[in-house]
């Protein structure tokens, strides 16, 4: 698989480090579920056959966090795009 | 019905020019309903059948497989079984397989190849001695055989390893003489011939793409073959249990992640128990045909392909060779991958669900193989009685949210590091 870093260009994953899923969000501590919530964060994965939104870490790289587009039945990468705050502090 | 295999049967067919042998199961039409339907025709779910037959006189019993059985995960994995375990949840549960391998095939009537050959874990450093050692000693507290070895003794059995490799000598080992390998396909065959013996219908092609709910509680699944009706329903489809799952509106502390192995050309005997490599993630032994047969981590990527990418197959063989030199000029035959449940703290999950009548096997990673004979029993113990087999009772589904995980690794949340 190639990964097409937005600063490096195309490069092999193995220089990426994999987290996982990007959708979680890290709850608010002040919400009132705030127990379910972080359970949820935590350990429940919607684990879908099709297009992933993904955090990747361009270890051997630019040292960026990067969410990628990749089709988990096929491996097909269909983008990569710096993390944004939100995905950064999950 | 087949009949048993026998000796004797075996000259009666050979002296009648092997005609009349019929095949090992049945292909019957789904009935109307079932008192059970078990989902995933693999190792795990072909043995709940066969228990629930044999344990509990269930009878009226199907087996609901999308391909043909034993094209999972049952005959995708490098054949390795052992109760090696450091975890109180998990040792009597993987002794209570091993016991169960070790009747097996009688109890079966059919060949399974269960090879007790030893499993040897190397190490390479004197914390990882250590930590061998207190594993040891864990499993010998729960009555598992568990053997501590020197650097002498493992070079008796495995003299061509590089044990002056400069950055990964050998140290030692521990040894579980009673672990070693069994055939994969065959233990799916000799379950599913077994089950079908005492009345189960073994359904294939026969997938299951609705799970139907009245009033919070399962009556029936939509299949490709329609629906079938049942009021308890016991899923064991390892790598795709999210996707099934999803089915009934549930979400699960799982994600599906690839893992490869790989074959060799065949080669005079070489390696007489199982090998893993301390300092990496390595293992290896050596089919009855003489193929090197070995593995290491997975891919590290949620994938639901059957398939993995070249980064690992470097890895694993760099690795191998590392190990034992002689091995860099043998040509790797065949590879393929497989898609297993990575679950959120390593362990399996075997219990009811929060919909009446749906029940789960899931969340084996990739060490279900070894469990397939107890994980079967104690699965058709829950579907049959609705209460757990004392030696599953850890394997809940609300440890994550009550914190009593049994993460072997000690990763944390992170499915792909355990
Ligand atoms: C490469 C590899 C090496 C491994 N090595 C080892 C090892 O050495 N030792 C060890 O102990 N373990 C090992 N494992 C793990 C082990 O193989 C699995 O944990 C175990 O086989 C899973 O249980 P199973 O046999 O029931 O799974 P499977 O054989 O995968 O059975 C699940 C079945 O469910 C079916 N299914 C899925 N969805 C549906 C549906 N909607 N309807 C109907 N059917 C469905 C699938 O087609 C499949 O046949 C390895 C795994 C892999 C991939
Ligand atoms: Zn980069």
């Amino acid at each position: 698989m190639l990964i097409p870093c937005p600063h490096c260009g195309p490069r092999t994953h193995e220089e990426f480090t994999y987290l996982g899923d990007a959708t979680p969000r890290r709850p608010d501590p002040a919400d009132p579920a705030v127990e379910t919530a972080f359970f949820e964060y935590a350990y429940i994965r919607v684990n879908p056959a099709g297009p992933h939104r993904e955090l990747w870490f361009h270890a051997a790289g630019c040292h960026a966090w990067l969410v990628v587009e990749r089709d988990t039945r096929t491996h097909t990468i269909t983008g990569a795009a710096p993390a944004g705050r939100t995905e950064s502090s999950s | 019905m087949a009949r048993r295999y026998s000796i004797f049967r075996l000259v009666g067919e050979a002296l009648r020019g092997h005609r009349r042998w019929e095949p090992a199961w049945r292909d019957p039409e789904p009935k109307p309903s079932y008192d059970v339907i078990v989902v995933g025709g693999g190792g795990h779910g072909l043995a709940t059948a066969y228990y629930l037959a044999k344990n509990h006189g269930l009878r009226n019993v199907a087996v609901l497989e999308k391909g043909w059985i034993g094209s999972g995960n049952v005959g995708r994995n490098t054949t390795i079984i052992r109760s090696n375990y450091l975890l109180p949840g998990n040792i009597p549960f993987y002794e209570w397989s091993m016991q169960l391998w070790e009747g097996l095939e009688q109890d079966l009537n059919y060949n399974s190849m269960v090879s007790q050959r030893g499993v040897l874990n190397l190490f390479h450093s004197d914390s990882q001695r250590d930590a061998f050692v207190r594993r040891g000693n864990a499993m010998r507290l729960h009555g598992v055989d568990g053997e501590f070895l020197g650097r002498d003794d493992v070079r008796k059995l495995i003299p061509m390893a590089d044990f002056d490799n400069a950055r990964f000598p050998i140290r030692g080992g521990l040894l579980q003489r009673r672990g070693g390998t069994a055939r994969h396909d065959a233990v799916a065959w000799g379950f599913a011939r077994a089950a079908d013996r005492l009345g189960v219908d073994i359904l294939q092609n026969c997938e299951v793409v609705g799970i139907r709910r009245e009033r919070g509680a399962v009556v029936g699944v939509d299949t490709t073959r329609g629906f079938i009706a049942s009021r308890r329903v016991g899923l064991a489809c390892a790598g795709n249990t999210s996707r099934v799952a999803a089915l009934a509106g549930l979400r699960l502390p799982i994600e599906s992640h690839v893992l490869q192995a790989f074959v060799s050309e065949g080669l005079k005997p070489l390696l007489p128990c199982v090998v893993t490599f301390g300092a990496g993630h390595f293992y290896i032994s050596q089919s009855d045909k003489g193929g090197l047969v070995f593995g290491g981590s997975i891919d590290m990527y949620n994938s639901y392909a059957q398939r993995g990418n070249l980064p690992t197959v470097e890895e694993v063989c760099e690795e191998g060779v590392a190990l034992f030199p002689c091995l860099s000029r043998v040509r790797v035959l065949r590879s393929w991958g497989g898609i297993m449940d990575m679950s959120m703290d390593g362990s399996p999950i075997i219990d009811r669900t929060p919909v009446d009548g749906l029940y789960l096997n899931a969340g084996w990673c990739y060490g279900g193989f070894k469990a397939t004979p107890a994980s079967g029993w104690c699965f058709a113990h829950l579907l049959a009685t609705d209460q757990p087999y004392v030696a599953a009772t850890a394997y809940r589904l609300d440890r994550f949210a009550t914190g009593r995980l049994i993460d072997e690794r000690g990763a944390g949340a992170q499915p792909n590091l355990h």
